[in-house]
């Protein structure tokens, strides 16, 4: 049954040292409110999963929140390196990360499986490629049916999942439009779920009968974050702030500039700080 | 003749590839721009789709993510990432995959995942994304990538998805039934695959570059097809398509 808290509670509550922890959101809708809250309370440990790391997971990489990454694409979408988590794995600051990669396919894949309850998902993939030789979680299984050998990667079961929307309704029941990614695979998936939201309404107002809803009784936390998901955007409230990714490849570059920023912009700042960006009805 | 960069004819020759009923995967970057100049020209028709689950979207700027909110807004319809990757690419539903990468070498294996060892990398590059599954479940595969020295290797440190396999055997002794890398276009000229060894051989090369030129920009010593001609100007239209969204995402990416 969702609950509604203070993101703060609800990170508290939900998130403690050495979790493995997913927070979703395939370009749009992606949880940086929720992610500046775990670096705020210092949570170490982490293995963080993510199809794409992004900036997110830059930030708690480059704060030393983590001592595992699992992804599947670790760059700054469009502008080019995430030079915190590059740092990690080069050259070990501020600690060393291990790392369990895959191909979007498959992570796609290991979540889905995760919300099916299957201990494994298999694909028609990594075929005549170098990552299996590095990572020996990827295996493969023979089909009992037509003799075809298939790549198999584990279930991903988050302790954690975390994800951002659009908009809850008073008993919690969520809503999600646009580049839905695997945000609903990733709650199903985890044992305890924080979802933020632009705004709580009375009713959902779900566009049609086959919307992208999340029953209020598969949510653990809810937190109300209007603008958590910038600089990346939520559809029908704000656009991805562009600039900012672009901004961010000399923001993130040296360690000095990198400390600055999270002081300036996390650490001396509350969730209340994203509300600048929540603008609704202004998205193109 | 029209005044260009190597870059621009890079574009539109790889835009030229692409036809009207192409169902088209675009990867960020270069293809993107490749694609959409081709949906702005000659393949109005043409099915653009992103990983991040867009189908049929027909975007008004350049996308700087394969995720921006204008992809979903001109898209036909948005499908999540398991089922784009489940139905749509590994269902066989995806005539061409367009890709990038950062190396490649002379059968068309890509590397962007590491430089150097991969436990102690000297380059931690982003890694494969969708790749190394594009690069077999789609009918064919086309590839656009500047020539230069550190990206045109004899031989890569690492194979994040596979063209025609370390020798150019390999795709076809796996099983693989599709294409694989069918076109290479690149800033100064094109390659296609020798049809016996699979070896990507050049077929085409830009006005006004020579084959010292490619020889400089390349880690093999690459090979000229018989009947290798000169790839056709970009027509002033070309140009004007491309610059004009280029100006319009530049625009809209500052703002």
């Amino acid at each position: 049954m969702a609950k509604f808290l203070d993101l703060a509670e609800a990170v508290a509550e939900n998130i403690r040292d050495g979790d493995a922890v997913a927070m979703e959101g395939f370009t749009h809708l992606i949880p940086f409110a929720a992610g500046h809250e775990v670096i705020r309370q210092g949570r170490k440990h982490l293995t963080l999963i993510r199809m794409t790391p992004d900036l997110i997971y830059d930030q708690l990489i480059g704060m030393g929140c983590a001592d595992k990454l699992v992804f599947s694409w670790g760059g700054n979408p469009g502008v080019g390196s995430t030079h915190r988590i590059r740092d990690a794995v080069e050259n070990g600051w501020p600690h060393q990360l291990a790392i369990e990669e895959h191909s979007h396919a498959a992570m796609a894949n290991a979540y889905e499986a995760g919300a099916s309850n299957l201990p494994f998902a298999v694909l028609r993939g990594y075929i005549g490629v170098d990552l299996p030789k590095v990572n020996p979680k990827i295996k493969s299984v023979t089909c009992p049916y037509t003799g075809e050998v298939l790549a198999t990667v584990p279930a991903h079961r988050p302790d954690v999942g975390i994800i951002h929307a659009q908009r809850a309704d008073r008993e919690g029941n969520v809503l999600i439009e646009g580049i839905t990614g695997c945000q609903k695979e990733v709650v199903l998936a985890s044992r305890r779920t924080i979802v933020t939201v632009e705004e709580v309404v009375d009713t959902l107002g779900a566009p049609s009968f086959n919307s992208t809803v999340l029953p209020h009784w598969t949510i653990g936390a809810i937190s109300v974050v209007p603008g958590g998901a910038h600089p990346s955007y939520a559809q029908g409230y704000y656009t991805r702030d562009n600039s900012f990714y672009i901004a961010w490849d000399k923001i993130s570059r040296e360690r000095e500039s990198f400390l600055a920023w999270m002081k300036d912009n996390v650490l001396d700042k509350t969730p209340a700080a994203f509300a600048v960006h929540a603008k609704k009805g202004s998205a193109a | 003749m029209a005044d260009f960069t190597p870059n621009e004819i890079m574009t539109i020759v790889a835009a030229r590839a692409l036809k009207n009923d192409d169902v088209c995967f675009v990867g960020i970057g270069a293809p993107s721009a490749a694609c959409n100049i081709a949906r702005l020209t000659h393949a109005p028709q043409i099915t653009l789709i992103y990983e991040s689950g867009t189908i049929g979207t027909r975007p008004n700027v350049l996308p700087l993510s394969i995720g921006d909110g204008e992809l979903c807004e001109t898209a036909l319809c948005t499908v999540s990432v398991p089922e784009m990757f489940r139905y749509w690419l590994q269902g066989g539903r995806i005539t061409v995959g367009f890709l990038g990468g950062a190396q490649i070498d002379k059968f068309a294996n890509i590397n962007t995942t590491v430089v150097g060892d991969y436990n102690k990398p000297k380059v931690r590059l982003p890694g494969g994304g969708g790749a190394p599954e594009i690069a077999t479940n789609c009918g064919e595969i086309f590839i656009t990538m500047a020539m230069g020295k550190r990206a045109f290797l004899d031989k890569l440190p690492f194979i994040t998805s596979m063209g025609h396999g370390p020798t150019g055997a390999e795709r076809r002794a796996l099983g693989v039934k599709s294409l694989g890398p069918t076109r290479l276009m690149t800033d100064l000229c094109v390659f296609e695959p020798d049809p016996d060894t699979k070896e990507m051989t050049i077929v085409s090369i830009h006005p006004g570059v020579t084959r010292e030129q490619i020889a400089e920009n390349c880690g093999w010593t690459p090979r000229y097809s018989a009947t290798c001609f000169e790839t056709p100007a970009p027509t002033a239209q070309e140009l004007e398509v491309l610059r004009d969204i280029q100006a319009r995402t530049k625009a809209a990416h500052a703002a």
